[in-house]
């Protein structure tokens, strides 16, 4: 699904990402974690492609193709999606119609036909219900006003309808309460499929109690310190990033 | 030929004559006056097409392009009423309609208190121009008390088979007291031509009646296109201007609204659309006269390649008009970096107890925005559209009659495509 070597990537000629090796095979769930700073939300903002983040080394296959050499919103109608940390405010743009087209976008792109403006209300009511969220969202601006949790909601709602291939959750978790984290969980798992891969980024242990990984990855000054099963996550709650910074500070001296 | 002289009542002849001194007095503006200090019509002055009358081949075409269905629809080509292209077959009951030029031979009612009357031609050189050359036009005049449903189209256009011309196309609207209508006025030309098209509209709002102004401009991209819009609003009456703009190689509004009596609101929104080294400017101003009135103006521009806009506001608040309430904003996007806009807030407040805001911001497109809409999968070009159509939502959503609008959106979309290229 996604093979991940050697990437490294600057922001503002500052190196984040310092050599990732990451493979993520079809059906599976990784987590990424690390304290702040440590360059998870830079990977995942890698990943999709946003102009910000340069990639100076390395490679990205996904699905056979090269990642790295396609734009942001051929990605996404490949079927990369990516949740949000931060969910911008558009003011005037409606979200349900936005929502529409990013689907039609990719349909079209798949070979599919597009749908109407009837089927795509079926579709979504369908996915509103699943996911327990209210219709109130569809026609508000996209993210406009929304609270904290509503914007990581609706970043969920929205891959659900977009139904991608490889999803990457940028701590969609953060700020959240716990019924807003169940929300987020049960949605994620509601899609868990053996065609179907994520990576979820994440500062804290909570999220893997509901979304419960198949790897878990350490991440820390740019490099991936530590990789293991679940129980990886929680020995990190027990005895925090401490215990894998000192390790990762040795590795680079 | 001296039989049409003889029918030009004097009261029009001293009026053109007053037109004519003054502008012989002041003739083009330059940009040492304040007025004009961001906008060289020298082009204009040097150009010196002929004045144009009459139909011609591509008239009839133009107008089918732009026709609204289902509307009252008044031609003036090259400044003359053309009733062969209007649609005059439904006309509902309290709406009259007068070409000038017989209205005047024929003393039509309110003519002549109302023509050359609502403003005063001294500050505007190209209405003094224009009403030097008064001799035709349309006058629409909606009954006390009558509330005209059907939407009432004026569709101006100006051109020859020849070289380039100008007009001085001239538009009368008197609305009686608890009348309601809406008049859109469009401006149209063969694309590419050039041509001069100066153009005068006034608007008298009786006693609360309610006037929604719809003003389209598309003409051609080489163009020169002077407006002026002048409207008086009586106690209790309601005016709205909406203007959309997005033609001309050189463009000047002037929208002149007088509250001139208690109670009165107004609304003037625009949103204007230029590229290449085009340039827009528009001038407005808001003479609250009188207590209790209410203003809303917001204006917003989209600018690409080396375009020029020019956005000054001005709000008078005279002595006896407490308790006003005016907010005025003004934003530009400015999608090169080679744009440029001059926005001015021009408040003069002289009585004490009112409410005016006023707000201006000039920006980019918001790239993080643009970032989201295509991690969603729209292309950079779908994504920008949906932005620009967010950004001039709020001006579009006030066009409350749904064949205009479609028409008017159209266009708009048509041009960003043709014309607002992207920064890679």
């Amino acid at each position: 699904m996604l093979e991940v070597r050697n990437l490294k990537v600057r922001v503002d000629d500052k190196e984040i990402l310092r050599g990732v090796d990451l493979v993520v095979k079809a059906g599976e769930v990784h987590a990424m974690m690390g304290p702040n700073g440590s360059g998870k939300s830079t990977l995942a903002r890698a990943l999709a492609g946003h102009p910000g983040y340069e990639v100076t080394d390395g490679t990205a296959i996904y699905q056979g193709h090269d990642l790295l050499d396609m734009d942001p919103d051929e990605r996404a109608r490949e079927g990369v999606f990516m949740a949000f940390q931060y969910p911008v405010e558009i003011p005037g743009v409606n979200n349900a119609y936005f929502l529409k087209a990013a689907l039609n976008a990719r349909r079209k792109h798949q070979g599919l036909d597009e749908l109407d403006a009837m089927d795509f209300m079926k579709v979504v009511k369908e996915k509103l219900k699943v996911l327990h969220i209210d219709d109130s969202m569809l026609q508000r601006s996209v993210n406009e006003g929304f609270s904290g949790g509503e914007k990581k909601r609706n970043e969920i709602f929205h891959m659900a309808v977009l139904e991608p291939t490889l999803a990457v959750l940028d701590e969609t978790d953060s700020g959240l309460d716990i019924d807003a984290l169940r929300v987020v969980a049960d949605g994620v798992n509601a899609m868990r499929s053996p065609e179907r891969s994520f990576v979820v980024v994440t500062h804290y242990q909570r999220l893997l109690n509901y979304i419960v990984p198949d790897y878990v990855h350490v991440l820390s000054d740019g490099r991936i310190v530590r990789s293991g099963g679940r129980e990886l996550a929680l020995e990190l709650e027990e005895k925090g990033y401490g215990w894998v910074e000192p390790a990762a500070a040795g590795a680079r001296k | 030929m001296e039989a049409v002289v003889q029918a030009v009542p004097a009261w029009l002849k001293e009026r053109r004559e007053r037109g004519a001194s003054r502008f012989a007095a002041v003739g083009f503006p330059t940009v040492r006056q304040e007025d004009w200090r961001f906008t060289s019509v020298s082009p204009i002055a040097e150009s010196a097409f002929p004045l144009a009358r009459g139909l011609f081949t591509r008239a009839r075409a133009l107008v089918e392009a732009v026709s609204v269905p289902g509307s009252v629809r008044l031609v003036v080509c090259n400044g003359e009423f053309l009733p062969e292209l209007s649609e005059l077959s439904t006309l509902p009951k309290g709406l009259k309609i007068a070409g000038l030029r017989d209205g005047a031979r024929d003393n039509a009612d309110g003519l002549e208190q109302r023509l050359a009357k609502t403003f005063d031609i001294d500050a505007h050189p190209f209405a003094a121009l224009n009403t030097s050359q008064l001799d035709d036009g349309v006058a629409v005049f909606i009954a006390r008390g009558a509330v005209i449903e059907t939407p009432i189209h004026i569709v101006t256009i100006t051109g020859s088979d020849a070289g380039a011309v100008t007009s001085h196309p001239r538009v009368l609207v008197v609305a009686g007291e608890h009348s309601q209508a809406r008049i859109a006025q469009t401006f149209v030309g063969e694309p590419g031509a050039r041509y001069f098209t100066n153009s005068v509209a006034e608007v008298v709002v009786g006693d609360s009646a309610v006037i929604d102004f719809y003003t389209d401009q598309r003409e051609s991209e080489n163009a020169f296109h002077v407006a002026n819009l002048q409207a008086t609003v009586a106690a209790k009456g309601v005016f709205s201007s909406h203007a959309f703009l997005t033609g001309a190689r050189i463009m000047r509004h002037d929208i002149g609204i007088a509250l001139n009596g208690e109670g009165a609101d107004c609304t003037m929104n625009g949103v204007y659309l230029a590229d290449g080294d085009r340039l827009m400017d528009t001038h407005t101003a808001l003479d609250h006269a009188m207590p209790h009135c209410t203003s809303h103006e917001l204006y917003k521009g989209i600018l690409g390649g080396k375009a020029r806009a020019v956005f000054n506001g001005r709000i008078i608040v005279r002595l006896d008009a407490q308790k006003t309430d005016a907010k005025q904003t003004n934003r530009a996007l400015l999608l090169s970096d080679e744009a440029t806009i001059n926005s001015n807030p021009q408040l003069e407040i002289f009585a004490d107890d009112v409410k005016c805001t006023h707000g201006a911001a000039v920006g980019q497109l918001d790239e993080e925005a643009m970032f989201y809409l295509m991690a969603r999968g729209l292309t950079r070009v779908e994504a920008r559209d949906m932005m620009l159509h967010a950004f001039a939502g709020e001006v579009l959503d006030g066009l409350t009659i749904p064949a205009l609008r479609e028409q008017i959106e159209s266009n708009f979309f048509a041009l960003l495509a043709r014309d607002v290229q992207l920064k890679s």
